[in-house]
């Protein structure tokens, strides 16, 4: 078995290839050590080779994993084998967002991640889905129902929490405001891709590809069809997992 | 070995210079610690570096006491922040000239207390130092000379002008005729200032002298350049450029001795097939702003990932040494044109147009045999951070591996910078 581990900052994701097809995958909660987190889900299983990814990769070298590979490296193995001949991924995670290129053999050929600010990440969405009342199940569903478009200016997290407490002081719909959230963080990722120079096709990975109404919107700006895998959240572990079958 | 290692302490010294003398005490075993952790714990050092590691250890004793002795014959002790300003001139005077740059996120604070977060580290670092009384070079210099570089530095030589004489140097942001004009009119009102607080005359022959120095220390470290150049390289980045920022305090000649002495050992180093960290590492070059002591962040997430930077594109760096100045030059009018010649040719990103600085880090990256630049600007810094589209198209123009970084002195975004610079790394390794 191979064992990719990618050891986020909110969750550890778990993807097990026996050679030939996923076999097992599993997330959970990061906790205060998620090396150790990670440790407990590879337990069961005999592995050949175990690779960590994600922020706790070096930690898990410490403790047990094989070799470590970072997240860009993981997630464009990981795509690249669900979508062969794929250009571009964007990739957004918890606590960061990233746009990848990648060459015609599927390596990494360029790529950028937001600086420093929870701006356009997952974290974002959660903070503003929680000022709205939403889970972030029902956040993006709800944003989807908007009929009509206002607009957050701030990218702080900060001040865009204020921003949104003064249109919900407004009157304005609920599910128009989740709208504008969720259209500031396309446009920040629409910015990323226009700066790397994307080529297509594009492909959306992380847990926050499981949003519809970010797929839709990133179509949108994109005017094209965005690649969503089946499991967008284990792609880095997927990824890390294949890197394993060649050492 | 590590632990043994310790900046010594003057305490008397310090007092007597009005410094905050128990604060100082604490940042000077912060940064003991932290020199120990990043260099002293490298493997296969040079032994030529032990001279450099004295540097550092005597940095807040031993060089200032230099210094003092140099204020007590009569000799001015200039701070500086830029390399636009002339210190052949200041040596021609018999003075010494120090870099004040600040690279420490310690002294920010301080900086903050007065001026705007917003601006460039650097800044608010050097100034920081002043205001908290926390850098004994500051206490210790006769005056300060800023320059017209930047909007942050311009503006708080102002406010630095309150706590420490400082005189201003306009340096102009074009290269026209009447610009060059400007310029030389500046240098002669410099050695003017000079000379005023020296209480002598720069003969000819005493400009001469300086020239011959500091071209010789130029040459050195042009010397040391291209021997990292080498494949493998026979010296750490680290090291390399530990040894560019000491290149700011030391007194010249002893410092070029040195530095050559060093440079002897690493050509025995190149026949002996000796390669730092190893055979194959990464080989990075780094182009941008300055990397002020004790600014060793990006050298240590690179080398700490194993590759190795080969070239720093930088006024700690290639800028400082890469040109000369032609001696030839016999009248005190031909000599400073001459100098005023060498110091146009340095391209820092506050100038416009600056094609110079494109085709200059394309040209660097040849001949470091590097095999990617990571482009490095400090956080607020406009211009370089501006510039960085230009290098950008030309690194994709050349199918060079490129990554930018913007960054400030905080520990705050080493980790995504771990992860930045190790993905770059693997783009590179394939
Ligand atoms: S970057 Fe420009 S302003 Fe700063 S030290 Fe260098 S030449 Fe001077
Ligand atoms: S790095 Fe940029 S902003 Fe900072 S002092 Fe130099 S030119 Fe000015």
């Amino acid at each position: 078995m191979y064992i990719g581990v990618d050891l986020g900052s909110r969750t550890v994701k778990m993807a097990v290839w026996d050679g030939e097809r996923l076999v097992e995958h599993r997330i959970e909660p990061s906790g205060f050590e998620p090396h150790r987190q990670a440790e407990k889900m590879i337990a069961d299983y005999r592995a050949k080779v175990v690779v960590a990814t994600g922020y706790g990769r070096h930690l898990a070298a410490e403790h047990f994993a094989d070799a470590v590979i970072t997240e860009i490296k993981a997630h464009a193995r990981g795509i690249s084998h669900e979508f062969p001949g794929c250009a571009t991924i964007v990739d957004v995670g918890g606590q960061d967002s990233k746009v990848i290129s990648l060459d015609a053999a599927g390596r990494v050929s360029n790529f950028q991640m937001n600086d420093k600010c929870a701006a356009g990440t997952g974290r974002f969405l959660e903070i503003m889905a929680a000022s709205l009342a939403y889970t972030l199940e029902e956040f993006g569903r709800a944003a989807l129902t908007a009929d009509q478009e206002v607009q957050i200016n701030s990218m702080c997290t900060v001040f865009a929490e204020s921003e949104v407490i003064s249109m919900k002081n407004r009157g304005i719909a609920r599910e128009e405001i989740a709208r504008a959230v969720h259209s500031s963080v396309a446009d920040r990722l629409a910015g990323m891709l226009a700066r790397i120079g994307h080529g297509d096709p594009v492909a959306f990975s992380g847990g926050v590809a499981r949003n519809p109404c970010m797929v839709e919107l990133l179509e949108k700006r994109l005017g094209a069809r965005v690649l969503v895998p089946e499991l967008p959240d284990i792609t880095g572990a997927l990824g890390a997992a294949l890197h394993g079958t060649g050492m | 070995m590590a632990t043994e290692f310790e900046i010594k302490p003057y305490p008397e010294l310090w007092a007597g210079l009005d410094m905050d003398v128990p604060r100082f005490d604490k940042a000077r075993l912060m940064l003991g610690e932290a020199y120990a952790k990043t260099y002293l714990s490298q493997k296969n050092r040079p032994v030529g570096m032990a001279y450099f590691d004295t540097m550092i250890a005597e940095i807040h004793g031993g060089r200032i006491q230099e210094l003092l002795a140099a204020k007590a014959e009569g000799r001015p002790v200039i701070g500086t922040f830029c390399v636009y300003i002339p210190e052949e001139i200041v040596l021609a005077a018999g003075g010494i000239c120090v870099g004040l740059c600040g690279g420490s996120q310690g002294s920010v604070p301080d900086a903050e207390k007065i001026l705007p977060r917003n601006i460039c580290p650097m800044v608010k670092s050097a100034f920081g130092f002043k205001a908290g009384r926390i850098c004994p070079y500051f206490q210790a210099v006769d005056f300060v000379y800023g320059e017209t570089t930047c909007d942050a530095k311009k503006k708080t030589w102002e406010i630095l002008d309150t706590m420490v004489p400082t005189y201003v140097m306009e340096i102009p942001q074009l290269k026209r005729q009447r610009d060059l004009d400007l310029w030389l009119a500046e240098v002669k009102d410099f050695k003017t200032k000079v000379e005023e607080v020296a209480g002598r005359t720069i003969t000819e022959t005493d400009l001469a002298a300086a020239v011959k120095i500091m071209n010789n220390k130029r040459k050195a470290l042009q010397r040391l350049n291209s021997l990292r150049h080498h494949n493998p390289t026979p010296i750490s980045g680290k090291d390399g450029l530990l040894i560019e920022q000491i290149a700011f305090y030391d007194e010249p000649m002893r410092f070029t001795k040195k530095v050559n002495a060093l440079c002897d050992e690493l050509e025995e180093r190149i026949k002996a097939g000796v390669a730092v960290p190893t055979k194959n590492a990464i080989r990075v070059m780094v182009a941008g702003t300055p990397m002020a002591l004790p600014n060793w962040k990006i050298h240590n997430l690179v080398e700490g990932a194993g590759a190795v930077i080969v070239n720093e594109e930088s006024c700690i760096g290639t800028r400082y040494f890469k040109d000369l100045i032609d001696e030839s030059a016999a009248t005190m009018d031909t000599m400073l044109a001459a100098l005023t010649d060498r110091y146009k040719e340095i391209d820092c990103s506050c100038f416009t147009p600056n094609d110079e600085r494109i085709t200059q880090v394309i040209k660097e990256f040849r001949d470091s045999h590097a095999q990617g630049i990571i482009n490095y600007s400090l956080q607020f810094c406009h211009t370089y951070n501006i510039e960085e589209i230009r290098i950008r198209q030309a690194c994709e123009r050349e199918k060079i591996p490129y990554l930018f970084i913007e960054s400030d002195y905080s520990a705050e975004d080493v980790g995504q910078l771990q992860t930045r610079i190790e993905a770059f790394l693997e783009q590179i390794g394939g």
